[in-house]
């Protein structure tokens, strides 16, 4: 399994760094490759149905319990074939659909990363991981919405869903972490083992709403749904493939991969299905006004997830069997009509549905295949969607707790769902032309291919459920614990379902109609939303963000002022009185014991270091400052020498001609000297100046009395020549025992020359 | 400053100072010296020709810009680390050669790269800083 991950990646560098490697056939190879590993995990299906699995782990960082592990069971299994199954015809639609655009293989190299990242989540066996391969997904669609990086509306909304789902994700690490703790691990496994421990632990309830704040925002939840209708910016390979089949899906993955960690509580099965249920019903009634036909896909999509949260949410066998079975009811037409949409786009050079029209004339083939995809989105027969539908309401109707509430807003929702679904495909195909098609010079079933499979596939497993069945048992079988038999069927009989069914269809043509017949009814009906719900969450959003940049920029502007001097006073202040805190604190020390007499030679080098010193603060010329700066430098590489540390006094001794050197350098070229200070400020500089001078000293004076029961020391010299070949033991230490600090030193002095180079370039190139 | 003494007598004392600021790298592990105060030295008579002529001619007529310096000096450094990855040692443990040659055991290892690498880093940083500051138009 690593070896798969590792080649998309490697996959992906390649043609990063080879642009022109295979120019043409690009998005085809990388086809090809989604197919191998289609291939590869259709190889292990007798393996997984017999409920095994195959994990691969190892370490990572041992010393905080992160491991590297992929685990491929029922249910990694079921949504790394969607991945890489639907990956595969995406990319096949993505060879023709982007064949126009400059920079497509840039977007080809930020798919396939995007499907490594995605598969590299599914099979995630460490939360840790999963939340890295998590941003990672993220990071990918926020490149991928941007796409057409000239538009302004594509920015905007690349960067709205980049916001929330990376805040989402923070706020999953944090509930990740939060429950890791109670247990001490980020395996999955282990928290499944320890479920009880977690579910009483008080940390639970933070933790559950942590982790669900990552859910939320990434699977486009009420009252964070609106990124998603901006995300259809992107090209229509990404909104189908991202934003309807696989990345939206995670949160409702990681739901379903936890659910036997952490579901089964109260909490579990109350908060959950209420955010579930409003976004179902919010998505389905707000597609309904919308003229964009990518925004109401997109409105129907959101439906659709609240759908998954809601069903992982009521937490019986049979709403997880309804969730899994809708979850590819779901992955089948929406990726199919968004691939519509994106042809239809292509021909017709409009998205807007009032522009749209008597399309069957022009587009048979798409609309007989769009016509099979909107019967599964509405629910009917004889289509997957229909048994998917019947198999939610049965889990509604035997959902403990809330099922009348949660049964009549679902009604309300499949009517809206039944009414979109013809509306759509009478307003597109049918009704009288308004806009004609153009001719592509391609050849336009290339379009039609990916979207041809996916509604067969829909259509077969419709009418033969049974194919679909065993695959979603070892699935269960993982987030039930207990084994149990999947039986699809697409005759259910006379129950209460059915007639729960008949109604909603019957409802929902009835609105239909009603859209069809009566014009104004749909414009008074867009008014009213836009009145009513015109508080669009989107801008909302955007003022929150703004007035936030606007908050730290007037806070940054307070501590970041820009003046060089009071930079280099707060500093020294700041760590005056910090020392002076601490000698406080530590009052009893004992500071010196004993003065040893010096020769008189090193009393006088003293003298002289300080007279300069003096002499440096009070010049009246810069040249006698710099020269008086040089007298004590010189003057303690030579008390250095004396103490024989002859490393040291070579490297001042330099560094002090250094300093010299380009002090001359300036010097010449800077305006006359003036006396520019106040009597006051010079007295709060005397100031700051003793309180700092007055705790080095205080310092310097009891660094002499500090006992190390060990120095340190003693091991350089031992080790120095032994170890490290080297009797320079200044040296040996810098280059080899301590080399981090080494290079961390050089990278600072590195990027102070960049620094400096930048600062004086800009202005040069100002003038 | 156009001197014809301090040109002339930079052409020598320059390629003395690098002489010696290469001895004072390599006899650093046994005795005082090292990568640091040899890459100030090398600066410095890098300095020291800027000196003697102007500065834009320097900087032009100077083969290897500072710039490069900072990177290969940062390229040796990590470049010094690798060994010890494939050692299976921990990061930046120094590894060792040892030759026998005719001369005697020569001992190789990767604190010299490391060495060497300081020793770029700073000659790069000082001709950065030389030439920054002492460029003509910017003080105009």
């Amino acid at each position: 399994m690593p070896t798969i991950l590792l080649t998309y990646f490697i996959l992906g560098l390649i043609s990063f760094f080879f642009p022109g490697w295979l120019k043409k056939q690009k998005a085809l190879v990388f086809a090809l490759w989604q197919l191998v590993v289609f291939a590869y995990l259709m190889i292990q299906r007798p393996l997984i149905l017999q409920g095994d699995f195959i994990s691969f782990t190892s370490n990572w960082l041992p010393q905080l319990g992160i491991n590297f592990g992929f685990i491929l069971d029922g249910l990694s299994w079921i949504f790394a074939l969607i991945v890489s199954g639907i990956g595969v015809l995406v990319f096949l639609y993505a060879h023709v659909y982007m064949q126009a655009y400059e920079q497509k293989e840039r977007f080809y190299f930020h798919l396939l990363l995007f499907s490594g990242a995605m598969l590299g989540l599914v099979l995630s066996g460490n939360l840790i991981q999963l939340f890295i391969f998590w941003e990672l997904t993220s990071v990918l669609s926020f490149l991928l919405i941007s796409f057409f990086h000239q538009k302004e509306e594509a920015r905007k909304a690349a960067f709205q869903s980049f916001y929330l789902t990376a805040f989402g994700g923070l706020s999953l690490l944090a509930g990740i972490i939060l429950l890791g703790t109670i247990v001490d691990s980020y395996e999955v496994s282990v928290w499944i083992q320890q479920a009880s421990e977690i579910k009483s632990s008080q940390l639970y309830l933070p933790g559950l709403i942590l982790i669900l704040g990552g859910v939320i925002t990434k699977s486009a939840q009420f009252p964070f749904h609106f990124w998603l209708p901006g995300a259809m910016q992107a090209p229509a390979p990404v909104s189908s493939y991202l934003h309807s089949a696989t990345m939206v899906k995670a949160g409702v993955f990681i739901l379903v991969r936890l659910n036997p960690a952490l579901g089964g509580t109260m909490e579990w099965t109350y908060i959950i299905p209420v955010v579930g249920v409003f976004t179902m019903l919010v998505g389905s009634y707000l597609a309904i006004t919308q003229t964009d036909i990518k925004a109401i896909l997109a409105y129907t999509t959101i439906s659709a997830l609240g759908i998954l949260v809601l069903l992982t949410g009521i937490d019986t066998t049979l709403s997880m069997k309804a969730a899994l079975v809708f979850l590819f009811v779901h992955a089948f037409y929406k990726a199919t009509l968004f691939m519509v949409a994106g042809f239809i786009d292509k021909k017709t050079g409009t998205r807007d549905i009032r522009e749209l029209g008597g399309l069957i004339k022009y587009l048979p083939v798409t609309f007989v295949i769009s016509a099979l995809a909107l019967l599964s989105m509405a629910g009917l027969p004889p289509m997957l969607g229909f048994l998917g539908k019947e198999l939610i309401y049965e889990a509604k109707v035997q959902s403990p707790g809330i099922a009348n509430m949660m049964l009549i807003l679902g009604v309300t929702s499949n009517i809206f769902m039944v009414a979109v679904s013809l509306f759509f495909l009478y307003r597109v195909f049918l009704g009288k032309v308004n806009t004609v098609p153009k001719k592509l010079n391609k050849n336009g079933m290339l379009f039609l291919i990916g979207p041809a499979i996916l509604v067969l596939l829909s259509l077969v497993f419709g009418l033969f459920p049974k194919v679909l069945g065993p695959a979603l048992e070892p699935a269960l079988e993982v987030i039930r614990v207990e084994g149990y038999k999947v039986k699809l069927k697409l005759w259910h009989g006379f129950s209460d379902v059915f007639f729960l069914s008949l109604f909603t269809v019957v409802m929902g043509t009835a609105l239909a109609f009603l859209l069809v017949k009566r014009r104004n009814v749909l414009l008074m009906w867009r008014r009213f939303n836009q009145k009513v719900f015109g508080i669009s969450f989107s801008d909302l959003f955007y003022n929150t963000i703004e007035r936030f940049i606007d908050l730290s920029k007037s806070n940054t502007r307070i501590v970041q002022h820009g003046y060089h001097r009071y930079y280099i006073l707060t500093i020294i202040l700041f760590a005056a009185s910090f020392l002076w805190y601490q000698a406080y604190v530590t009052r009893d020390w004992v500071l010196s014991t004993g003065f040893s007499l010096q020769p008189f030679y090193i009393t006088g080098l003293v003298l002289i270091i300080a007279l300069s010193a003096l002499q440096s603060a009070v010049a009246k010329s810069r040249l006698t400052t710099i020269i008086a700066m040089g007298v004590a430098g010189y003057g303690l590489s030579l008390i250095y020498l004396y103490y024989s540390a002859i490393d040291l006094a070579i490297t001042q001794i330099v560094v002090e001609t250094l300093t010299l050197v380009m002090f001359i350098l300036i010097l010449q070229r800077l305006p006359i000297f003036a006396n520019l200070s106040s009597r006051l400020t010079k007295i709060r500089d005397l100031g700051i100046a003793l309180l700092f001078g007055s705790v080095m000293t205080l310092f310097a004076l009891k660094a002499i009395n500090v006992d190390f029961q060990y120095p340190i020391s003693d091991y350089y010299l031992e080790n120095s020549a032994l170890k490290a070949y080297g009797e320079n033991v200044v040296n040996v230490i810098l280059v080899d025992f301590r080399a981090l600090d080494t290079l961390g030193e050089v990278t600072v002095i590195g990027i102070a020359a960049l620094g400096v180079y930048v600062l004086l370039r800009k202005k040069m190139t100002k003038q | 400053m156009n001197s014809v003494i301090l040109q002339l007598a930079s052409k020598y004392v320059r390629a003395l100072l690098l002489i010696f600021a290469l001895i004072v790298l390599f006899r650093g592990h046994n005795h005082p010296g090292g990568g640091f105060i040899g890459g100030m030295l090398a600066g410095l008579s890098v300095a020291y020709r800027g000196f003697a002529y102007r500065q834009e001619e320097v900087r032009k007529n100077i083969r290897i810009q500072p710039e490069y310096y900072i990177a290969s000096g940062f390229f040796l450094i990590l470049l010094s680390m690798i060994p010890s990855i494939f050692m299976m040692h921990d990061l930046m443990t120094g590894e060792w050669l040892k030759l026998n040659t005719f001369f005697g055991v020569i001992k190789l290892g990767t604190p010299l790269v490391f060495d060497v690498g300081v020793f770029l880093a700073v000659i790069g940083v000082t001709i950065l800083f030389m030439f920054s500051l002492n460029r003509q138009n910017l003080w105009k």
